[in-house]
């Protein structure tokens, strides 16, 4: 696009507009722009180098890779060692997305694909309501109902029904029986929060594939069902699989309902029924009363990981969609 | 395979995703129905009007409110969508008005991560920025730590906004030999003004719901206060406060927090919803009228 003032021959033409339309306000106009947008280079690059000099001490007191893998958090005795947090991160979060993935599909599916439009609609709009609520209030709600239901009616009975027929079970969910806040319940909780985008991405993962598609299956004679499987679903699935990575990505940062449900401990082993901690969940439980200066900094540092866990995520997602949109169009 | 059992397998099949439906949206309205059961009848006049004081104040049964947390609720976010405001707009136009920039599109790969970013990290963010170099918890910080969540929010839904906008609109605003900041404020932004507006109050109801980094910035405060240099408190972050509190009668003033927080989230959801709907409806029909000139070509 040019400027107007090129489009004018005459050099007195341009003296006689007011000087509000004449060159300098373009250039003033894009360098304010450029200028204030630059605050998100701030914020997504500055964010890492901050969490980083902030989480310094932490990282030249313990090291690198011995605070990532460092295994015991003390901080009275001043220790500290994020892999409880690493591992707990990870196990809600891979949790969570296993137990989405299948409903979130099936309902990608049932919208796009069977529903009624108006019942789609109807759908849609639940669906993203439920990614509208905000965490803290699915994490009030999960601490006073679902959390001592559950409890009460699934991991009670299990816990005693291991106890007498499954002794191999114990280890894994925890020799001291259930704990109300505990990481079964979390990641339950998680795959619900999440459900909302898992389903939004493979909706419109499911929304791309062309319609010629779909009638070359119809010609062969395929039924309803038959036309998704061979037509749909293989055409949808890399964009449902950068669905799934931007979900987790979700997952992994999900601060409140996790940090209400999850228990808080900092010790490893971690058991199903058992309460455990993860990074964001950490960070919101000690950081508030953290006094020691290198127990500030771990938590910074614990931060900064969690940035680089979560941008390298969103990176790998957002190429795969890239990718996916040029395959698309050619 | 013959073809009936083809159908049924077809028909099963059908049944499951219906039923996984049912698995994702049944929860939903549990939710929101403990939410509005329980929230309503924790609702009174001294909800309101009352401070929250001291534990022994609801024991005793003292009345008792959140009047401090919504009170400091609006004034933290406000300030925040005040700061986050000309950042993100000017992030939207430079991705939909300058697609021609390198760094437009540096911005929009930015922009997306951002949106990824967990809030937490915004609230340590802010904690390092603000709160270390003031000297202590304060309310601004909170709404610099809310900024950090909007801006991205803005500038992604102000950039969808205006790219709907058709480019006709900027060749007429040129062609009359208007420079190129009058067709975006005089022609672009009028047109989209109400796609833009609703980005703001999603973007204001995302912030409005998070607790996690006005734990870490304006760190909450059991009495009202309006100074914006001071510990303040905010719905969301007292929610979880009174949550994990050993109190029941906190427990019952958070079901009254947790109430409003929702009430106020869905009515911005609608709003958001009808207004994108007009949105998709008048480009549905710009995009009728260029088909139809192009059949008259």
């Amino acid at each position: 696009m040019s400027s107007p003032q090129d489009n004018v021959v005459s050099g007195k033409q341009v003296s006689q507009l007011p000087a509000i339309y004449r060159k300098p306000g373009d250039t003033v106009f894009k360098f304010l722009i450029l200028f204030m947008s630059g605050v998100i280079i701030f914020l997504a690059l500055g964010m890492g180098v901050i969490l980083w000099i902030e989480g310094a001490p932490t990282f030249s007191k313990f090291g690198y890779w011995d605070f990532l893998v460092g295994t015991k958090w003390d901080p009275i005795a001043q220790i500290h060692g994020a892999l409880p947090f690493i591992i707990g991160t990870f196990v809600t979060s891979l949790g969570a997305i296993i137990l989405a993935i299948i409903p979130a599909i099936g309902v990608a599916i049932f919208v796009s694909e069977f529903a009624p439009k108006w019942l789609a609609e109807l759908i849609n709009y639940t669906v993203d309501l439920l990614a509208a609520i905000p965490s803290v209030v699915i994490g009030l709600w999960a601490i006073f109902n679902f959390a001592p239901v559950m409890r009460e009616f699934l991991l009670d009975p299990i816990f005693l029904w291991a106890e007498e027929n499954a002794n191999w079970l114990l280890p894994f969910i925890g020799p001291n029986g259930p704990s109300t806040y505990n990481l079964f319940s979390a990641t339950i909780i998680l795959a619900l929060m999440i459900v909302p985008y898992t389903v939004a991405l493979a909706r419109d993962a499911i929304n791309l594939v062309p319609r010629e598609q779909r009638e070359a299956a119809w010609a062969l004679g395929a039924t309803r069902w038959e036309v998704l499987e061979m037509a749909v679903l293989p055409y949808a699935t890399s964009g449902i699989i950068a669905g799934v990575l931007l979900s987790l990505a979700r997952a992994l940062g999900e601060t409140m309902a996790v940090a209400m449900l999850i228990g808080n401990s900092n010790r490893l082993p971690l058991t199903l029924f058992g309460p455990a901690a993860t990074m964001p969940s950490l960070i919101i439980n000690e950081f508030r009363e953290a006094v020691e200066e290198i127990h500030l900094t771990s938590l910074m540092a614990v931060g900064f990981y969690l940035f680089v866990i979560t941008i390298v995520m969103n990176l790998l997602a957002t190429y795969i969609q890239k990718r996916l949109i040029k395959g698309r169009t050619l | 395979m013959n073809l009936q059992l083809r159908y049924f397998r077809g028909n099963l099949l059908q049944w499951g995703t219906v039923f996984l439906t049912a698995l994702v949206v049944v929860p939903l309205l549990i939710i929101i129905l403990f939410i509005v059961v329980n929230g309503f009848s924790a609702l009174n006049l001294d909800f309101f009007t009352q401070e929250l004081g001291s534990p022994a104040r609801a024991i005793q049964g003292t009345p008792t409110g959140l009047v401090a947390s919504i009170v400091g609720t609006i004034i933290i976010d406000t300030i925040g969508l005040a700061i986050a405001l000309p950042f993100g707009l000017a992030t939207g136009i430079l991705m939909s008005e300058f697609p021609e920039h390198p760094f437009a599109s540096i911005a929009r790969i930015l922009v997306s991560t951002l949106n990824g970013m967990p809030a937490v990290l915004m609230g340590l963010m802010a904690y390092a920025l603000v709160v270390k170099n003031t000297g202590g918890f304060s309310a601004f910080s909170g709404a610099v730590a809310l900024s950090f969540i909007m801006i991205p929010i803005i500038a992604r839904t102000t950039e969808s906004v205006l790219r709907i906008t058709p480019w006709v609109l900027r060749e007429v605003g040129l062609s009359l030999g208007l420079p190129r900041w009058r067709v975006t404020f005089s022609l672009v932004i009028p047109a989209a003004r109400a796609g833009i507006i609703t980005g703001i109050l999603i973007a204001f109801a995302r912030a409005a719901g998070e607790a996690a980094p006005l734990l870490l910035t304006s760190f909450g405060n059991n009495y009202l206060t309006l100074d914006i240099s001071e510990p303040m408190d905010s719905l969301p972050q007292r929610l979880y406060s009174l949550a994990i509190s050993p109190y029941k009668q906190w427990h019952v003033l958070g079901w009254g927090g947790a109430i409003i927080l929702l009430l106020f989230v869905i009515i911005t959801f609608f709003i958001g919803k009808m207004v994108n709907k007009q949105l998709e409806k008048n480009s549905a029909r710009l995009i009728n009228i260029k088909q139809e000139e192009k059949g008259n070509e």
